[in-house]
């Protein structure tokens, strides 16, 4: 009954990954942006606060070059292309000034969702399905990359250049988020702390393929195949 | 079969329940050694994978906290890092208003389930445990309900005290849970008032994710929540699976 290690190419010596992976909503400011006033209307009254995380959980882990299946009951998900902090070892209470000590280093995530208008309290079916957090292609050591607070991310679907967006345009940078996440939950070496991903996300029909670049870190690309009825 | 894991001598052991000499509940670890509960230092009885947890899942405690009947589950997630076994303690951060316990029939998963039907999902429990699931409300926010600073904080899960066999708990839709706060009962329920029983559950969530092995559905908890405070003892009950025992103390116990 023990559960296993996760079934990904990604989980490679040195960097093993522990399976947990948290996502965080609203840290570009574009969807506050999107929202404008209704951020302060019912059913959300004010703009978060704290951090708003979100858990992938271990179903839903990929790896680069896995198909990605789009339900039948839907026409296209929604492909949310993130910076992936790879924790080193117990991240607890951390101070902003040494956060980055407790980062291996970065790969990319694609947090695929079925497309939904409510961020109040969305379905977890919407997120949680199998198979729909591909990571990859590698995770690669901190000192590697010099501006992780400033460094593009590039979405393609079939080659062609759907979303630009630079990590610059956080509301949290790295140290900020890990800061406030470990205030009141610690993380553990090889968890996943997803950065934030611009809105809207661009969309994806089954047939077509996703790639997402992020320089120093390489290329995630994963098709996106139909699904059975 | 009830079975604990428990650290003791330095060693971390399987234990199951004993009846001491005195009278008094204790256990007996593999090796044969005999123990007082407070001998031990408890931990989550399994492996614990996936955490999934309903909110809202008794019409009574809905009813409670002012929500109207739902379509579908409310369903979140949460991380490992949040877990504790019995006899653990949970920080209550200085000031905040409104601290809770949510005692829960917590059922483990046993083997993949992958689109099970009704008919046949308690064919993938293993078996159960207590839940308590502690909250602070103060930290709601209307984003992505309940939001992790309310429901997935350090040491704010406590599973055990034993992990029960499923074959041992012949009626999980009929077990009477109980919370008692220093003494006091103060929440009661039965799970024949789950709105979403667990077949239902392990139906639906299956229907879109697989179940693994070790993955955990915490079915909500009824009406009965009460705010606790440093210093208080929470013991939650729940038939045939124990009695599960939680401390909760101040941010001095943390060096804040």
């Amino acid at each position: 009954m023990s559960p296993s290690r996760v079934p990904i190419a990604v989980d490679l010596p040195p960097y093993r990954l522990s399976g947990s992976v948290y996502g965080v909503l609203a840290n570009h400011s574009s969807l506050l942006a999107m929202l404008g006033d209704a951020a302060y209307q019912p059913p959300y009254n004010a703009p978060p606060r704290a951090p708003v995380l979100y858990i992938k959980p271990r179903n839903t882990l990929a790896g680069p070059g896995d198909p990605v299946t789009v339900p039948a009951d839907v026409p296209e998900l929604e492909v949310a292309a993130s910076l992936g902090i790879v924790i080193e070892r117990t991240a607890c209470r951390l101070e902003e000034a040494t956060a980055i000590d407790c980062v291996a280093g970065f790969l990319i995530v694609n947090d695929v969702s079925v497309p939904h208008t409510t961020y109040h309290r969305p379905s977890i079916r919407y997120k949680a399905r199998d198979g729909f957090c591909p990571l990859g292609p590698a995770v690669v050591a901190r000192q590697r990359i010099a501006s992780p607070d400033a460094i593009e991310i590039r979405t393609y679907v079939n080659g062609l250049l759907v979303q630009l967006q630079n990590t610059r345009e956080m509301i949290r940078p790295i140290a900020r988020l890990l800061a406030d996440v470990t205030e009141f939950m610690t993380l553990s070496a090889g968890d996943v702390l997803c950065l934030g991903t611009a809105a809207p996300a661009p969309r994806v029909r089954p047939g077509q393929t996703v790639s997402i670049e992020i320089d120093g870190i390489g290329t995630l690309r994963n098709p996106f195949v139909g699904g059975e009825s | 079969m009830k079975r604990a894991r428990v650290a003791y001598a330095g060693a971390i052991h399987e234990a199951a329940p004993l009846e001491l000499g005195d009278g008094t509940a204790g256990l007996e670890l593999e090796d044969g050694r005999r123990l007082a509960e407070s001998q031990v230092v408890w931990l989550p009885p399994f492996d614990v994978g996936t955490i999934i947890a309903l909110g809202l899942n008794y019409a009574d405690h809905a009813k409670e906290l002012a929500f109207a009947a739902q379509e579908e589950p409310l369903i979140f997630l949460k991380g490992p890092g949040t877990l504790q076994g019995h006899r653990g303690q949970t920080r209550r951060p200085q000031g905040v208003k409104f601290m809770h316990y949510e005692c829960e029939l917590a059922v483990v998963v046993g083997r993949e389930a992958r689109r099970v039907g009704r008919e046949h999902a308690l064919e993938h429990v293993a078996g159960y445990c207590i839940a308590n699931d502690y909250a602070i409300r103060d930290y709601l926010e209307n984003w992505y309900r309940p939001n992790l600073r309310v429901k997935n904080r350090d040491g704010a899960t406590l599973l055990g005290p034993w992990f029960v066999d499923a074959a041992d708990v012949p009626d999980p839709g009929n077990l009477a849970l109980r919370t008692y706060v220093n003494g006091e009962l103060q929440q009661q329920g039965n799970t024949r008032d789950l709105i979403f029983d667990i077949s239902y559950l392990i139906h639906y969530l299956s229907s879109f994710m697989t179940l693994s092995a070790g993955d955990v559905i915490l079915t909500g908890t009824p009406e009965g929540v009460v705010n606790v405070m440093p210093g208080d003892e929470v013991v939650c009950e729940i038939d045939g699976l124990g009695r599960l025992v939680n401390t909760v103390v101040d941010d001095a116990v943390y060096g804040r």
